[in-house]
């Protein structure tokens, strides 16, 4: 399974953080300087795998940002890097041409996304149309309950 | 709803926090923004929850501490509108961790939404359960997640299958009701569902053994159908990843596959064919690709395959290990680790792949190829293999020296057929790496020398040579300085030289230079200085000429401020000042070192590191260990280790062979090792000459006394009429035993946890048989003994006469003493020493006690 997500930027800033496994908020800080630590001061020609306490780390960098997955010993390197890639191109599609401010402003967004394509550790949808489909309609659901919200609100105050 | 009352929307705190230039004033915008939130939470503001969330997390992921935003999560999960719901379960999962109690509250909302018709808001249930749940919730929510399972949307079925993934990884006990719905999972056709009910089936096998066996028996063949179809499907844009049709489902089928084939031929051989497909077909030119293949090897290489198919595997990952992705070739060095246990020959043949692989710039590959090829060494290739990692090791880098040095070590030592070529390997590798060489290496090393007499001369002569090119490789000093020492005159004079040795002249003062130079040299440590010392006092007896000139060098070190360097100093000047007589006999050769314990770390691994523990509780080599009368003893030299004898045990109370003090009074000196002095008694000692073995250097003295509080003796003999200095204590490695001053010093005869004997002697010059020994008894308990007895036996050729003692009550804590005078007699005084049998016989707290002792640590000379 993975066990956690991280996502760093080249200067060491948590972009993204997704735990599986059972980190106390302590632990999470330590985990997160530490794989910043090995994993930022890696040359561009490495492999992507770099061996961490028992468990693998699969990252792969784009643009400014490394992407990092914690697995274990016995799961397969190469699909985990298909899933980053996956989950990459799932935000392009989303924001169009994502980069990392937007995923800075819109960070519940990517969670929500993030959400649709992983649970408990294990890969949820193969399909990216499918998980844009899904998004699409809860965000519809979203902006509905928000206009009615907002009509409710100008009801009232037009009332008073 | 005043908009202006909670405060920046999210965005514009966001940029408040990137435009902040220090950390002070992060800090600052972060406590408002914070002050801000918990004033509408403590107002229940409803309106901008959201928001307030929102901006919590983003705090939080900062790394500030945003514990009294959890209840606001709680609040707004349990609202009823989606948004709210959303950005509740979302600050849920980001802000808690399944360790807190507060999850517990949330249990109840879980169990509301998991039934809601809204769908996507069960979604959002199972996400969270998912992803955070607790064991209690997952045991209390394990019946709505099971009925989920079998909704008709696919959304949540695939959301309900991993979120059972979770539920059974914490309570495997619940994976029974899982199992006929995860079959039943196995026949959809939605993708999403696919894989999350393969995974599913996965764990449920992971976890219990009865699952394994239900789907083996009736999932096989919908898993072979199932990869069948998606390995051959036509091009969907929906699912294609480079070329092929999701190639996530491929894997965790194969995954699947491997789980139910493991140790089951019929399963095995029926998806035979499937592997054999997939594995041909695919393509390797792609990651995604490349991804399957692996998996495919896995799962090969897991089940019980024929041999044509572990030969396709291993294919396969020789073309992996050619590949330039480095990804690949990482991954192909992990899997043909696994492979050499199932197929050792077919992996053979990419060994010169692997080699280069050694020699990679990446630092995982490294690593990976050298223990790869670390398991591929045998007899066969060991030769050629040794050279090109030996080659490598010229050019490596530092921090893979240390690692590739223990592994040619280590491969030299299990493998090696002929001392030569070991040697040399040795030598070469010492020269390279001499300083990343581990001190247990080098022993080994100089026990084979010692035990190769014919190679004697040319291990002294190759070093010298090595030693001019590489004087900085630490390991390789010592030995050399160690060599030098021992076997100096071959080294002069060109004995037994090899035929593959080129002429080469060492004068006797050029080896004393070598020697001079490593002691003045400031890089040498004091170990290395020490055994210099040592070396140029062999050296000053195997080539007298030099001895004048050995003499000056050692007198300058006399005031070194490094004890351990001024105490010899001292000492060998005295021996090449006064003991011109018995200096040769002191500096003989060595024994045959016991080459038994360098064998016994090829045979096994554990072996050595026992050998090694023990050498990490005695005193570091360098220190020594004073003893009562303050004289120090060298301390026990890592030799020992490799020595590993029976000192598991305590060292046992040998019976006073006096033959052994024959030898070592130097009647018999071939035998017995320069330095082994007559201590008389020092157990270890005793125990190797009695069994017969050649006679052991061994240091255990500090062992002895750790083990039994028998005190070393260090009482030479002589009095003005024994000229013979009896060198006490043991040596090793060259160590020289200290020359003591001629006295009778009192010994701790008996040494128990309750009680302790010392005996001090007194002569009369004109009887030199007859000996007075005063024996002190103090109790070291914390009760007193009365009736109190002592009582001795003695050799035959001894009287013993008994005074009565002063008391036979014997305070408690050592708060008064017992004497008591015993006169001897040595009928074989000079020729034989003295030993006794004691019993101690006393009363305590109305109990009688009994205790039982053996004396051997008597002067010698008595």
């Amino acid at each position: 399974m993975i066990h956690f997500v991280i996502l760093l930027s080249r200067q060491g800033k948590v972009r993204l953080t997704k735990w599986y496994s059972p980190y106390q908020q302590k632990e999470r800080a330590t985990v997160i300087r530490e794989l910043s630590g090995l994993i930022l001061s890696r040359g561009p020609k490495l492999c992507n795998f770099v061996e961490w306490k028992g468990y693998k780390v699969v990252y792969r960098r784009y643009a400014s940002l490394y992407f990092c997955m914690c697995i274990d010993q016995d799961d397969n390197e190469l699909e985990i890097l298909e899933i980053i890639h996956h989950f990459v191109e799932i935000l392009d599609r989303y924001f169009g041409s994502v980069c990392e401010l937007d995923l800075i402003f819109n960070f519940h967004k990517a969670y929500y996304i993030l959400d649709e394509i992983l649970i408990a550790g294990e890969l949820q949808e193969s399909s990216k149309k499918t998980v844009a489909r899904l998004i699409a309609a809860q965000d519809t659901m979203v902006e509905t309950a928000k206009e009615e919200a907002g009509s409710i609100s100008n009801m009232i105050s037009q009332a008073m | 709803m005043n908009p202006f009352s909670s405060g920046t929307r999210l965005r514009d705190m966001i940029r408040a926090i990137r435009a902040c230039k220090t950390a002070a004033e992060e800090r600052a915008v972060v406590r408002k923004e914070c002050a801000a939130i918990r004033s509408a939470i403590s107002e229940s503001d409803q309106g901008y929850r959201h928001r307030n969330i929102a901006k919590l997390m983003f705090i939080h992921m900062l790394g500030y501490p945003t514990h009294f935003g959890q209840m606001e999560c709680l609040k707004l999960i349990a609202s009823a509108g989606f948004p709210e719901k959303r950005i509740g379960y979302l600050g849920l999962m980001l802000l808690l961790d399944e360790r807190q109690e507060v999850l517990m509250l949330v249990t109840n909302s879980l169990k509301q939404d998991l039934n809601h018709s809204n769908q996507y808001i069960v979604g959002l249930a199972l996400c969270a359960l998912g992803n955070i749940c607790s064991t209690e919730m997952a045991r209390d929510l394990a019946p709505e997640v099971e009925r989920l399972l079998l909704s008709r949307d696919p959304n949540i079925k695939k959301k309900a299958a991993l979120c059972s993934i979770r539920i059974i990884r914490k309570v495997p006990d619940l994976a029974e009701n899982f199992l006929s719905l995860a079959a039943t999972l196995l026949k959809e056709k939605h993708h999403g569902v696919l894989i999350s009910g393969v995974q599913l089936c996965t764990d449920l096998c992971k976890v219990s053994e009865d699952a394994s066996n239900y789907l083996r028996k009736n999932c096989t063949e919908g898993l072979v159908r199932i990869l069948k179809d998606v390995s051959s499907s036509p091009y969907s844009p929906e699912f294609d990843i480079a070329g092929i049709t999701d190639p996530f489902l491929h894997i965790r089928v194969l995954r699947l596959m491997r789980m139910c084939g493991q140790g089951d031929s019929d399963t095995s051989e029926y998806i035979n064919d499937i592997l054999a497909q997939v594995a041909s077909k695919t393509e390797l030119n792609k990651n995604a690709g490349n991804a399957i293949l692996y998996e495919c090897v896995e799962t090969i290489m897991g089940i019980e395959a024929t041999s044509g198919l572990r030969v396709l595997a291993i294919n396969i990952l020789g073309r992996f290990l050619s590949n330039r992705d480095n990804n690949i070739r990482y991954v192909a060095l992990n899997m043909l680790i696994k492979a050499v246990a199932v197929d050792s020959q077919a992996v053979q043949r990419h060994r010169t792949t692997i080699l280069e692989c050694v020699k990679d710039s990446d630092a995982s590959i490294r690593k990976r190829a050298l223990e790869l090829v670390y398991l591929l060494v045998n007899d066969i290739n060991v030769k050629p293999l040794t050279k090109e990692l030996i080659d490598y090791l010229e050019v490596v880098d530092h921090d893979f020296k240390g690692d590739l040095t223990a592994k040619i070590c280590s491969i030299v030592e299990k493998f090696s057929q002929e001392k030569k070529w070991y040697i040399d390997q040795m030598f070469k590798v010492l020269s390279l790496a001499g300083n990343y060489v581990k001190d247990n290496v080098w022993h080994a090393l100089i026990v084979v020398i010692s035990n190769a007499p014919d190679l004697q001369g040319y291990s002294v002569r190759s070093l010298y040579k090595a030693f001019y090119t590489s004087p900085e490789q630490v390991s390789l000093v010592r030995v050399t300085v160690w060599c030098i020492g021992e076997y100096g005159e071959m080294l002069v004079n060109n004995i037994g030289v090899l035929e593959v040795e080129e002429p080469m002249t060492v004068t006797e003062s050029d080896a004393v230079d070598v020697l001079e130079a490593r002691l003045i040299s400031h890089s040498s440590d004091t170990a290395t200085r020490s055994m210099s010392l040592i070396a140029l006092l062999k050296l000053s007896s195997r080539f007298p000429p030099t001895s004048g000139r050995v003499k000056e060098i050692i007198t300058v070190h006399k005031g070194s401020f490094v004890l351990e360097l001024q105490q010899r100093a001292i000492e060998f000047n005295s021996i090449i000042q006064r003991h011109q007589n018995i200096k040769s006999s002191l500096v003989e050769r060595m024994p045959v070192l016991d080459e038994s314990t360098v064998i016994v770390k090829r045979a096994g691994p554990s072996q050595a590191s026992i050998s090694t523990e023990k050498s990490n509780q005695q005193p570091p080599s360098g220190t020594s260990l004073k003893l009562p009368n303050g004289v120090a003893k060298p301390a026990a030299a890592p030799l020992v280790d490799l020595l590993d004898l029976s000192s598991d045990d305590t060292p046992v109370s040998a019976p006073t062979s006096n033959d052994f003090l024959h030898d070592l009074l130097g009647i018999d000196l071939t035998n017995s090792s320069s330095g082994i002095a007559p201590a008389s008694g020092t157990d270890i000692l005793m125990d190797l000459l009695s069994i017969g073995t050649p006679p052991v250097q061994s240091n255990t003295s500090p062992e002895i006394s750790s083990d039994k509080g028998l005190s070393l003796i260090t009482k030479p003999a002589s009095n003005s009429v024994h000229v013979v200095d009896l060198l006490d204590g043991l040596t090793s490695n060259g160590y020289l035993p200290e020359v003591h001053i001629p006295v009778y010093s009192s010994i701790t005869a008996f040494q128990s946890s309750t009680l302790k004997i010392t005996f001090s002697f007194t002569k009369q010059p004109d009887k030199p048989q007859v000996t007075q020994i005063l024996a002190t008894f103090i109790n070291l308990s914390f009760d007193a003994y009365t009736d109190f007895v002592f009582q001795a036996a003695v050799p035959k050729f001894v009287k013993l006469h008994l005074d009565p003692a002063s008391s036979n009550h014997l305070p408690s804590n050592g708060n008064g003493a017992v004497t008591q005078t015993v006169t001897v007699t040595n009928g074989q005084h000079g020729q034989k020493s003295l030993a006794m049998r004691i019993r101690i016989a006393y009363k305590v707290n109305n109990q009688e006690k009994l205790e039982l002792g053996q004396i051997n640590n008597f002067p010698p000379g008595l």
